[in-house]
């Protein structure tokens, strides 16, 4: 019984938890929101960009696309967190004067997304049928214009699920600029609760992070499966039916 | 059907390879203007392809194409492309738009009108096709044979000079097939310039002015139809017809 005990104390101290509630919503969740979005954002932005080089029938900007997606892709997380966060620090001092590394991580988050959104991306604009683009170019489009109004767009639908994971993923990511050091109120969930566990001995404010993750990151994965399903099955819709057979296609067609 | 301007077709001695296979071995067609040449041939004969080269989606390494008399080679295909109308086997709609958008989209993008007159201009062609009640529905949701003919309104939406179509009905179920035959020989009735590439042994009798058998990248025999299916001179016309009439 002691042991069960011990490990309630440990892990569910609600007095704990309830002191870091505060904290936790007025700092770690805003903080680990923003540089979701933000990364999210850039990361869409220029993954969108980094798909259009990889399909495009230039080879230097295929090629280009494809190097930075094998670093990025390739390299651990923290790793590029870390270089981007301390390596670029000096820099970012001498353009802005700002000393901190916030940015920073936005931009190794980006940086990491864009690689990961970019290859979702080119996945699903090339699934889409070559006489998409076929019959688009026969009405007259150019090839841009093709892309952008009949391929792009279908491309981007098909891969929308993927797209929600791995906006998981940076929610879940954005933990790990706890490594580049930021002041207090630039911390984000994790930290939070990482720093009221160290003060305390007592892992229950870190299990109150734990839930605000949840609280993200569950209702986007029940949005994935709802996606997923709509473009299985389509809009609830009653398929019509086969009636060329029955309606007289003289009427309508007649010259 | 009101085709105003439909325009006379030629190609000449066109050639294409896709690195040692030779596709096309010099073919030479001429449409007249009003008048609807269908093209048939064994499967892997070129007649697909050759449709693709006489608008440009893919361009010949030699020869020429001319309409109404003059070489577009050196036009800008798209503009080129606006001027000829292409029906695909596969249908080929676009699948995230309406039905009406898929008619409008052209008229709004290329030819630049206003959302409302595309939009009515677009209901004109699919009344024409029978499918006016259907504008507001995505592709998905209609029959093959409703697909095609939503293809037909959208290519006819441009005002094409000529029409192009690529085996517009051997996707479809043999019951659908009738309707959309029933509207091509309206389009031909209506004097519309038409190239046809179609297994319909039928049709290419009843409906077409020429017919141009193709085996092996080149044409073997061409002619009016009578003489086609009711007299073939060559062994190669002889057996293909055998075997699929």
């Amino acid at each position: 019984m002691d042991t069960l005990e011990q490990l309630g104390n440990t892990f569910f101290d609600w007095q704990a938890m309830v002191a870091i509630l505060p904290e936790l919503l007025t700092v770690g969740l805003p903080n680990t929101i923003i540089l979701a979005l933000a990364s999210g954002i850039i990361g869409t932005i220029v993954g969108m960009v980094l798909a259009i080089m990889g399909i495009s029938r230039n080879r230097a900007l295929r090629w280009t696309a494809r190097v930075y997606t094998d670093i990025f892709r390739g390299l651990p997380a923290v790793v590029i967190i870390l270089l981007i966060g301390l390596g670029l620090g000096p820099v970012l001092r001498q353009l802005t004067g700002s000393t901190s590394p916030y940015p920073l991580g936005i931009l190794a988050l980006s940086l990491i997304a864009s690689a990961y959104i970019g290859e979702i991306f080119r996945s699903g604009i090339q699934s889409v049928e070559k006489g998409q683009l076929e019959a688009s170019r026969a009405l007259g489009f150019s090839y841009r214009s093709s892309m952008q109004l009949v391929v792009v767009p279908q491309g981007v639908r098909r891969v929308l699920p993927a797209l929600v994971n791995q906006f998981i993923a940076l929610i879940k990511e954005s933990s790990l600029i706890y490594f580049i050091g930021l002041v207090a109120s630039e911390r984000e969930l994790f930290r939070v609760g990482n720093d009221a566990a160290s003060n305390t001995g007592n892992l229950s404010p870190l299990i109150a992070a734990g839930v605000f993750y949840l609280f993200l990151t569950i209702p986007l994965t029940h949005l994935v499966n709802f996606i997923d399903t709509r473009l299985r099955v389509g809009r609830k819709q009653q398929i019509e039916p086969k009636d060329d057979a029955m309606e007289p296609v003289e009427e309508g067609a007649r010259a | 059907m009101t085709t105003t301007t439909s325009g006379s077709l030629t190609g000449k001695d066109l050639h294409l390879a896709f690195g040692s296979n030779r596709v096309l071995r010099g073919i030479d067609l001429h449409v007249e203007s009003g008048t609807t040449a269908s093209v048939i041939g064994p499967s892997g004969s070129g007649k697909s392809t050759l449709l693709r080269v006489l608008n440009r989606l893919i361009e010949p390494d030699r020869g020429d194409v001319l309409l109404d008399g003059r070489s577009v080679l050196k036009d800008n295909p798209d503009e080129l492309r606006r001027r000829i109308g292409m029906v695909f086997q596969q249908f080929n709609l676009f699948p995230h738009k309406t039905v009406l958008e898929n008619v409008a989209l052209a008229l709004r993008k290329l030819r630049k009108m206003p959302a409302d007159e595309a939009e009515e201009s677009a209901l004109a062609q699919l009344d024409l096709v029978g499918l006016k009640h259907k504008a507001q529905v995505r592709p998905g949701n209609l029959s093959g044979g409703q697909q095609q003919r939503v293809a037909i309104a959208r290519a006819l939406a441009m005002g094409p000079e000529v029409m192009f179509f690529d085996e517009a009905t051997s996707a479809l179920d043999p019951e659908l097939v009738k309707g959309v035959l029933a509207l091509m020989a309206d389009l031909a009735a209506a004097g519309m310039t038409m190239v046809v590439v179609t297994h319909e042994m039928g049709f290419s009798r009843n409906v077409s002015d020429t017919v141009t058998f193709m085996d092996g990248g080149v044409v073997v025999e061409s002619g009016p139809p009578a003489a086609i299916f009711d007299d073939p001179r060559t062994p190669r016309l002889h057996s293909f017809l055998s075997d699929v009439l």
